[in-house]
């Protein structure tokens, strides 16, 4: 609604983030980085405080989803308590008041991936559908028979099906970018897909699965040399690491609200703006459009245009006060502590002989997958659960990882900044355990 | 609080490790594809009837533990009952699975399969112990030339 733009205030020239941004495939440089006061941080998370089977709660299935700290429960229930009403439509003062707080998040995720406008964020349900979003408008509008798609072996399910879709709309072809034996991205591979049949390239930042890091920058230079866009899924890394849009030069970056550590059912797509003002709608109805006659609608400006519907109006706001709690730390400090307990936990798991590792990349989130001789995941996970440790065990909706590596499914520890390296020797000590049962 | 010994009992251990019945039947009358999609198990079962009475049944494929036992198990209870008498054990299987303290009641014609009454304390693992019985159900109807999907 035009009458409420007031709530757009001109983006920072630099946000707080972007002082330190890095290349998300290099390397932080841990010596800058300040280290963090875990024992506060847990303090933060309620969650982590309960018991399971009797035993402390070890919480190593973050790359599923993150606990919540205090203050973005807090958001939520402020929300609830004193200004809930609906946004963008209301001149009363509590629609004011959200529609206001609402805003407030779109402006934070702008900084926190140093977006060049508040415009360029989309909010939608999650990663999935940012990705679904632009398949159909984008892909729907542009790609025709005999165009080409490319994603990883490593991508999510979220990031395969949708292209298959438009595959099947359009006659489009998918085209997969192998990785090696330790899940390195094949750059070389990559060079060779690439032709102008590309349209879309389509890739994550880092495997949810594995943990691969994916060079997206330079993924992204590559394609565009060739005039195709680019989407980059960063459901895995804006939580982990400084990610600068502007700086990777991708097209299209969507991730979710939920792992990263604010509530479920909101997440976002950035799209530049060019691209985003020259695809059609992506659903119809209230909030997308400027005047709706039985003859003809006129869309709204962006990025209301693609959000038709009330959204997650709690939701998005709790995504602001998650955003700051991390900003809070600082990124870049998470960053360094995250490979840190992942460089002891790939040393404890790597000290036990039944177990195999999955993914060894060079560069990787704080994610570790593994696999024990002789038994199923689903066996591991069910011993751990009885020793208060949660992991996440099956496929990890990455079906074509699994195949690449022959293995059914693995056992995954996903490790974030309340973990300590006091959880990963009970997950040690749990996986000793499940190899004592099933010997 | 469950012990884990309640659910992995010796019995399942040791048809984990040395299932049997395994392979393809020879000849078969009936075989189905079963496949869990939510942890990507998937086995194949195949069975020979002899008039109404299964004469034999096998199965192959990857899976946990439990849903290796409860193959190998089923395959063994199997052997020489009617169509009718294994849709039955079935549903009994299936109520012990998901029934607090079913396994008394459900009386003595549950043999070995009551091995698995620790099972009701874990609902994520109901469908590993199933998966085996769903897909013999969908090797029986196939037998009888009907098309089946889970």
């Amino acid at each position: 609604m035009p009458t409420l733009r007031y709530f757009r205030r001109p983006l920072l020239k630099q946000s707080l983030e972007s002082v330190f941004t890095v290349n998300p495939s290099q390397t932080v440089n841990q010596s800058d980085a300040k280290p963090l006061d875990v024992a506060r941080i847990r303090a933060d998370f309620p969650i982590l405080s309960r018991t399971v089977n009797g035993k402390p709660l070890v919480y190593l299935d973050n790359a599923a989803t993150t606990q919540k700290p205090k203050p973005v429960i807090a958001a939520v229930q402020h929300v609830y308590e004193s200004m809930n009403a609906n946004i963008h439509r209301g001149v009363h003062r509590l629609s004011v008041e959200t529609t206001a707080a609402y805003e407030k998040s779109r402006l934070q995720v702008a900084r926190l991936i140093n977006a060049a406008k508040e415009s360029e964020i989309v909010f939608v349900r999650g990663a999935t559908e940012g990705i679904n979003l632009v398949a159909q408008t984008f892909g729907r509008t542009h790609l025709v028979e005999g165009d080409e798609i490319i994603v990883s072996t490593l991508e999510h399910h979220a990031n395969i099906v949708p292209w298959q879709i438009l595959c099947e709309q359009t006659g489009a072809q998918l085209k997969v970018v192998p990785v090696d034996d330790d899940a390195n991205f094949l750059i070389d591979e990559y060079k060779k897909l690439l032709s102008e049949k590309t349209r879309i390239v389509a890739m994550l930042q880092s495997s949810n699965a594995l943990g691969t890091v994916i060079p997206v920058t330079e993924v992204t230079r590559l394609a565009h040399d060739v005039g195709a866009t680019v989407l980059i899924d960063g459901s895995q890394s804006v939580q982990h690491h400084p990610v600068d849009v502007r700086e990777i030069d991708c097209d299209f970056y969507v991730f979710s609200g939920h792992k990263m550590y604010a509530p479920s059912g909101v997440g976002v797509l950035y799209g530049k703006e060019a691209l985003l003002a020259s695809m059609p709608p992506y659903q119809g109805g209230g909030e997308m459009i400027k005047s709706v006659t039985f003859e003809q609608t006129i869309y709204n400006d962006l990025p209301h245009k693609f959000e038709a519907g009330t959204p997650n109006i709690e939701g998005t706001i709790g995504l602001g006060a998650a955003i700051a709690y991390l900003q809070d730390i600082g990124l870049s400090n998470i960053a360094a502590y995250e490979a840190q307990l992942l460089k002891y936990a790939t040393e404890q798991l790597s000290k036990i002989p039944e177990v195999r590792l999955i993914g060894t990349a060079k560069e990787k989130v704080s994610v570790i997958s593994f696999v024990v001789e002789g038994i199923h995941p689903h066996d591991i996970g069910t011993v751990l659960d009885q020793e208060g440790v949660a992991i996440r065990t099956g496929h990890h909706c990455a079906q074509p990882t699994m195949q690449r590596f022959n293995v059914p499914a693995t056992a995954r520890a996903s490790m974030c900044f309340y973990n300590t390296e006091a959880d990963i020797d009970q997950l040690v000590d749990a996986i000793q355990k499940t190899i004592k049962v099933f010997a | 609080m469950s012990e884990l010994s309640d659910l992995y009992q010796e019995l399942i251990l040791d048809h984990n490790r040395s299932p049997r019945n395994r392979g393809k039947v020879e000849d078969a009358d009936g075989s189905a594809q079963g496949y869990n999609p939510l942890c990507g198990d998937q086995i194949s079962v195949s069975l020979k009837m002899d008039g109404d009475r299964i004469e034999a049944v096998k199965f192959e494929g990857s899976g946990c533990a439990i849903s290796t036992a409860s193959a190998s198990l089923m395959t063994e209870a199997l052997k020489g009952k009617t169509r009718v008498e294994a849709t039955e054990l079935f549903e009994k299987f299936h109520r012990l699975l998901t029934e607090d303290g079913s396994g008394v009641k459900l009386g003595p014609g549950m043999g070995k399969l009551a091995v698995f009454s620790g099972v009701c304390q874990y609902p994520a693992r109901v469908k590993c112990a199933t998966l085996a019985w769903h897909t013999v159900k969908a090797a029986i109807e196939n037998e009888e030339g009907q098309v089946t999907t889970e």
